[in-house]
């Protein structure tokens, strides 16, 4: 079982988890993510790989914890372990190999930015990073993206950096002209409103979706996700896709389907039922 | 046999069917007539000796019949369990001819479940180690066929399975109530016993490529399912209530969602679910969603009962569970409230034409007959196509037009010493198909890898 080797807390939802995951660590590209089951009667969901240690055969697993799955997952400290971790999956992310990317990170999102900035820095792509949160404490991976070139950070209540939307910044940042391309992950409507600005200018922007997932193989067909007018899955065609194709309402009203469910799991795991809280 | 009522089993996930009493198994056994020319034989993908299993039963020795059974059929409590006996061995059986054939699947089902009862009984007889690595890709009912044999013959074998549990469709498309998952595990531990390693959370064609596993291995066999739902391609199926069916039966059977909020896998309830398809896994699906609660489950089929390829008991039991069936009925249209879940599907009245090249009347629809099921779950069971994440990493691995794996007689793919069956190389067809391919090819393996030079030699 893949063992928890350190623990971070990024922000006040966001934690960090960096697993033993030695063969994933190894051949992992920018984009992909893995298919985490904590343990028997957990759900099964899909993580970006935030970034790896080939040498000390680790994956950092970044987790935003809003439902019971995610609680019980960063409740989990160093030393304790995984039970199933499937991967790498999904496709590598299209990297440009010359010219200047704008990387934009909302909230967890920046940590799936994280990995295809590394990707890009080391093909020699320029690489500005605008990321993002709440306030200052929600900020997450500040010093890694500033060791691949220059960060802007924004906040919403201007505790830090620039006061305002990563989106106000990344328009500033458009019409200074010289971004070749644009990857962009965040919360949906973070990522429609920066596709709505790069669309008129005709920058190419890539967008990394989370739908729903299941087994994350193409199995199961509950990541459909609408691009280009066609149905495609997230899991075996993404999750990276061409931002100005992408049906961005499908994706949040899919993403609503089981809101029911984990609210009454919430709920019950807040009333101590949940197995990590009785410990 | 005997069975659960009804009207009781169609509210739990208990098994359906619950085996024959000894007595009754002996005087069943007692009714084959030990043909001298079996046709019975002719009729099974794997060509279990059945006359004379059934005749070592009939004398009461079990551990004989046991043994004799194991050594055509791997898993006997499974196919016991899931064989459509009805068009292979007992379609063949003389007696059919006058009243009913022998139940030869109720008969291989008591003798499996017998091995299961005295395990310590029925080790496998291993051939000395031959000092060759094989590979087999997917853990369903193919490549545990493959593993078992090709462990018997005194390879050195890996199984990898890309899911966190080991069992393929036998786990996660096959409902507890037909297949419980308790005789899959101990399959799986049978072989284990007997020295076969099984490898989960790996998914060939991302965690490995096909060309890595053949620097690794002498041989390989794929049989990794047909892993990719189709979908009726009609107007609102991405509304949310609209499930493939192997989603809607791996959050039930691998997730365990029936027992949320225990489990934390969630699945749509819902009240009245339409399942599209007449197919095993169609009636899996409906018969499912009525142990979930729903009022109402329907089967909503294009063609008649008649043409339905599902086994002749589930279409039965389906029935005597209050499953509905719509036949000659096709979706045009899925139906979705402002807040886009699902209130109905919209169809086509249809009848039957010509036969088309499956050889059943080609369905035609009859223009204007357009009508509203209304439903709020609509589980699509129209069949899977090839998962393409393994032959993506392998171009030279010749293919089909559909994506599906070419194979010659001996079940050996394009590439020397990779071999592969079951769905990625038929299409979606049946457990047993699948384990007559994982024979077939583990036999034609064990003599390549006696023949051939070492492969990672040649690779270094």
């Amino acid at each position: 079982m893949p063992d928890i080797v350190a623990k971070a807390q990024l922000s006040p939802n966001v934690t960090r988890l960096d697993v033993v995951a030695p063969r994933i660590a190894q051949i992992r590209q920018p984009g992909q993510f893995v298919i985490v089951h904590r343990a028997d009667g957990a759900e099964r969901i899909p993580l970006t790989i935030a970034d790896a240690d080939v040498r000390a055969g680790t994956i950092a697993l970044v987790i935003q914890s809003v439902g019971k799955s995610t609680q019980e997952l960063v409740a989990l400290e160093p030393g304790e372990a995984i039970a199933d971790i499937a991967g790498p999956l999904g496709n590598p992310t299209e990297l440009i190999v010359s010219g200047r990317a704008l990387c934009i990170g909302g909230g967890v999102g920046t940590a799936v930015v994280h990995p295809i900035a590394q990707g890009l820095h080391r093909r020699g792509v320029g690489v500005l990073s605008i990321i993002g949160g709440r306030s200052k404490e929600w900020v997450i991976f500040e010093a890694e993206l500033g060791r691949l070139g220059e960060v802007n950070v924004c906040t919403d209540d201007g505790s830090y950096g620039r006061h305002g939307f990563v989106t106000d910044a990344a328009k500033d940042a458009l019409s200074a002209g010289g971004i070749d391309i644009v990857y962009a992950v965040g919360p949906v409507p973070m990522m429609r409103a920066v596709v709505n600005l790069t669309k008129p200018l005709g920058v190419r922007t890539i967008v990394s979706l989370n739908p729903v997932m299941v087994d994350g193989t193409g199995m199961c067909g509950g990541c459909r996700v609408g691009v280009g007018g066609q149905t495609l899955f997230a899991c075996v065609d993404g999750p990276e896709f061409d931002g100005h194709q992408v049906d961005f309402d499908l994706l949040m009203d899919r993403l609503s389907t089981y809101r029911e469910f984990e609210q009454q799991a919430l709920a019950r795991c807040k009333d101590g039922i949940c197995k990590i809280g009785l410990k | 046999m005997t069975e659960q009522e009804p009207l009781v089993r169609n509210a739990n996930f208990e098994e359906v069917n619950l085996g024959l009493p000894e007595k009754v198994a002996l005087l069943e056994a007692e009714r084959c007539l030990l043909c001298k020319d079996p046709k019975c034989i002719t009729g099974c993908p794997v060509g279990v000796n059945i006359p004379r299993f059934i005749e070592l039963l009939s004398q009461g020795n079990l551990s004989e019949a046991a043994h004799c059974l194991l050594n055509d059929n791997a898993l006997p409590a499974v196919t016991g369990r899931v064989c459509p006996q009805e068009t292979q061995c007992e379609i063949e059986c003389i007696r059919g001819n006058k009243g009913l054939p022998v139940a030869i699947g109720y008969l291989e089902r008591y003798v499996g479940d017998w091995v299961r009862g005295h395990s310590s009984q029925q080790t496998l007889q291993l051939a000395a180690p031959s000092g060759r690595k094989v590979a087999v890709v997917g853990s369903g009912p193919g490549g545990l066929t493959a593993a078992g044999q090709l462990a018997r013959c005194g390879h050195d074998v890996t199984v990898y399975e890309a899911l966190h549990k080991p069992g393929g469709v036998l786990v996660y498309g096959i409902p507890e109530f037909r297949l419980p998952k308790k005789i899959v595990q101990e399959e799986v531990a049978r072989l284990q016993q007997a020295g076969v390693k099984i490898v989960c959370n790996t998914v060939i064609g991302r965690t490995y490529t096909l060309p890595e596993l053949r620097e690794q291995f002498d041989a390989i066999f794929i049989a990794n399912g047909a892993g990719l739902p189709v979908f009726m391609n009609v107007p609102g199926e991405n509304f949310k209530g609209v499930y493939s069916a192997n989603e809607y039966l791996t959050r039930v059977n691998l997730m365990a969602a029936y027992q949320f909020p225990r489990a934390d896998t969630p699945v749509l309830k819902g009240q009245c679910i339409a399942t599209v398809g007449g197919g095993n896994v169609a009636m899996d699906s409906a018969r499912t969603a009525k142990r979930l609660g729903a009022e109402s489950s329907m089967i909503v089929y294009r063609r008649t009962r008649k043409e339905m390829p599902a086994r002749a008991e589930e279409v039965h039991h389906a029935d005597e569970e209050g499953i509905q069936f719509e036949f000659l009925v096709a979706p045009v249209e899925v139906l979705g409230n402002e807040k886009k879940w699902v209130t109905g599907l919209k169809c086509v009245r249809m009848q039957l034409g010509e036969p088309d090249a499956s050889g059943r009347a080609r369905p035609i629809a009859i223009p204007g007959s357009e009508f509203v099921l209304p439903c709020d779950v609509v589980v699509v069971a129209v069949g899977t196509r090839a998962n393409p994440l393994l032959t993506a990493t392998c171009p030279d691995l010749k293919l089909n037009k559909w994506g599906n794996i070419v194979v010659d007689d001996q079940g050996m793919t394009s590439l020397p010493g990779v071999f592969a069956g079951g769905d990625i190389v038929r299409g979606a067809a049946t457990v047993i198909l699948a384990m007559g391919d994982g024979k077939r090819a583990a036999k034609a393996m064990d003599a390549y890898l006696r023949s051939a030079p070492l492969a990672r030699s040649r690779t270094g």
